[in-house]
């Protein structure tokens, strides 16, 4: 355990060193914002700050569950991939560590970044309170939803690392596979023909991420993001091991 | 302590190792050497865990390098050819990183990485250890490479080209460094350079196109070198062929070519090995009353020994390769 967190730690340092993890901070931060008040010309219960509406924050957390689909990539497709390429791999690997341990040790550094920025967003929640008087309970389970989502979501941004050693295709990879459960999902439940629509509803991030912004909690979203995780941490070490018998 | 057997290597369609053999006696420092593409960083990848050899034994310490992965790098300290580093870490805070993957209690891990900077000469300008890997010199990333792998004190050592791309004081003092760790541990270490290894080395293990093509103490391999010395004597008095009948008639002699040279006459006269025939040559010159003016042994190097055998090697890969695909 202690060389996971050993490695978690160096990851968490190398995300504030490189001005990928600066400038996904910066863009993530800006893009939330633009749901504190609406332009006068546009009034619409989307936002959070409207005057007369719930002092809620879900318009927030259905934004930034779709931001993430581009963010979580961009901040793990280093993971792996920079050890392939620059050759520390070879360091990492023959010192005794596991490769479960590398992974699970990558997939806490990000997560520990992402919960950082995560807690950037509560500025809204303290100004809220300042204008209103927000649910906490919906918050609160609200960021459970985000923290439950952005654990399945690093883990296929981690498993996408440990399959290139070209960092944009690692990124692109990451992209890709979030964006068919997190985007192109959701679009084909009202679309699609009867099987197809049935079967989106239940592979879509939305469909469970929907509950946890709205206050609800439900197992089947716990289950769904935990065994996401699960898998794509599983298939990073299965990946990662296959360099042995390639 | 290391043991090699019948290790093969495929990388796809190419063949890297080919059935190689060798052991490393405890406490021995071993010299692999051999052109680029040899098979050197190969073999030691396969000897430290990075890769699986495609058939073949390796153990180190009795420990089978595939069932015993963990507990084997345990005992290893590897530096690869091009010690890669972590640009961002600084150089206690990548030792100490380095420290909490090799099993190095918390409490012990300053006092171990103090040993290692000590010993690699990285206390020595204040602000040495606060540095940027990224921003440190060649020879510095060097040392950095070499006390990451000294901090959990292995037994043994395996350092792929450790002294590619210093400057020559640079090389004497890495030499010197691996030298002083040779009453500890058992070092391997690879090198495309002769003269380098030659002094470091206790046994020299000569690998090309993937296979050994000689091993021994440098001693041993001069010995082969020394083998087939040769003789040069300029003669002149008789005619060339009764000159080199009469020299191929002293005993220790094996062959005798002859050149004219000018009014001259070159003997080219090989002899058994490790004999030295000069003082009858030139006695049987005397008695015949023909006129020497030049007697002269020469004595092939290590070197020319090494680069005519890794030669030959790599042609004879070449066809093999070639025959295969």
């Amino acid at each position: 355990m202690g060389k996971t967190f050993a490695i978690a730690r160096r990851e968490l340092g190398a995300t504030f060193f490189s001005p990928v993890g600066y400038v996904v901070a910066a863009l993530f931060l800006c893009v939330c914002m633009i749901k504190l008040v609406p332009p006068p010309w546009y009034v619409d219960e989307w936002f959070i700050l409207v005057p007369g509406h719930e002092a809620s924050l879900r318009p927030l957390f259905d934004l930034m569950a779709l931001a993430m689909v581009f963010a979580v990539p961009l901040l793990t497709m280093r993971l792996m991939s920079e050890e392939f390429r620059s050759g520390t791999i070879e360091t990492l690997m023959t010192a005794p560590v596991t490769d479960t341990q590398v992974i699970l040790g990558k997939f806490l550094g990000v997560m520990a970044f992402y919960l950082m920025l995560l807690g950037g967003t509560l500025i809204l929640l303290v100004l809220m309170m300042a204008y209103g008087e927000p649910d906490f309970g919906v918050a609160a389970m609200g960021y459970l939803g985000m923290v439950l989502l952005g654990a399945a979501f690093v883990a296929v941004g981690v498993f996408a690392s440990t399959l290139t050693q070209h960092q944009l295709l690692a990124a692109v990879v990451g992209i890709l596979i979030l964006g068919i459960f997190g985007v192109v999902m959701p679009f084909l439940i009202p679309g699609a023909p009867v099987p197809l629509n049935y079967l989106a509803e239940k592979l879509s991030v939305m469909t469970y991420f929907k509950d946890f912004s709205k206050g609800i909690f439900d197992s089947r979203g716990l289950a769904f993001f935990l065994s996401a995780a699960g898998l794509f941490l599983f298939l990073s070490v299965k990946t990662l091991e296959s360099r042995r018998w390639r | 302590m290391i043991e090699v057997q019948k290790l093969t290597k495929w990388y796809g369609r190419v063949l890297a190792v080919d059935n190689i053999s060798f052991r490393v006696e405890k406490g021995q420092i071993v010299g692999f050497l051999g052109p680029n593409g040899a098979g050197k960083s190969t073999t030691l990848k396969i000897i430290t865990c990075y890769l699986p050899a495609t058939s073949g034994k390796v153990t180190v310490a009795g420990l089978d390098v595939l069932s015993d992965s963990l507990a084997v790098r345990r005992k290893i300290g590897y530096m690869p050819e091009s010690v890669p580093l972590y640009p961002e870490m600084r150089v206690r805070e990548f030792l100490m990183f380095r420290a909490a993957l090799r099993d190095i209690p918390p409490k012990q891990r300053l006092a171990a990485v103090d040993r290692v900077a000590d010993h690699c000469w990285l206390s020595k300008p204040e602000d040495m250890m606060r540095r940027r890997l990224g921003e440190l010199s060649r020879g510095y990333k060097q040392r950095v490479g070499l006390a990451e792998v000294l901090l959990h004190n292995p037994e043994v050592l395996v350092l792929d080209e450790p002294t590619i791309g210093l400057d020559p004081a640079q090389i004497r003092a890495m030499r010197d460094l691996i030298l002083g760790l040779a009453e500890q541990h058992t070092v391997i270490l690879s090198s495309h350079i002769l003269a380098e290894v030659e002094q470091t080395c206790k046994h020299l293990i000569i690998i090309a196109g993937g296979r050994i093509v000689a091993s021994g103490t440098p001693g041993e391999l001069r010995q082969r070198v020394v083998g087939p010395s040769r003789i040069f004597a300029e003669v002149r008095g008789a005619e060339d062929k009764v000159m080199a009948a009469a020299v191929r008639g002293i005993s220790q002699v094996r062959e005798v070519e002859q050149f004219p040279h000018g009014n001259w006459t070159r003997l080219v006269i090989s002899s058994d090995s490790g004999a030295d025939p000069r003082a009858e040559v030139a006695k049987l010159i005397a008695e015949k009353g023909w006129q020497l003016r030049e007697l002269r042994r020469e004595v092939g190097s290590l070197e020319d020994f090494f680069v005519q055998i890794t030669y030959e090697q790599s042609m004879q890969a070449g066809e093999r390769l070639a025959a295969t695909a």
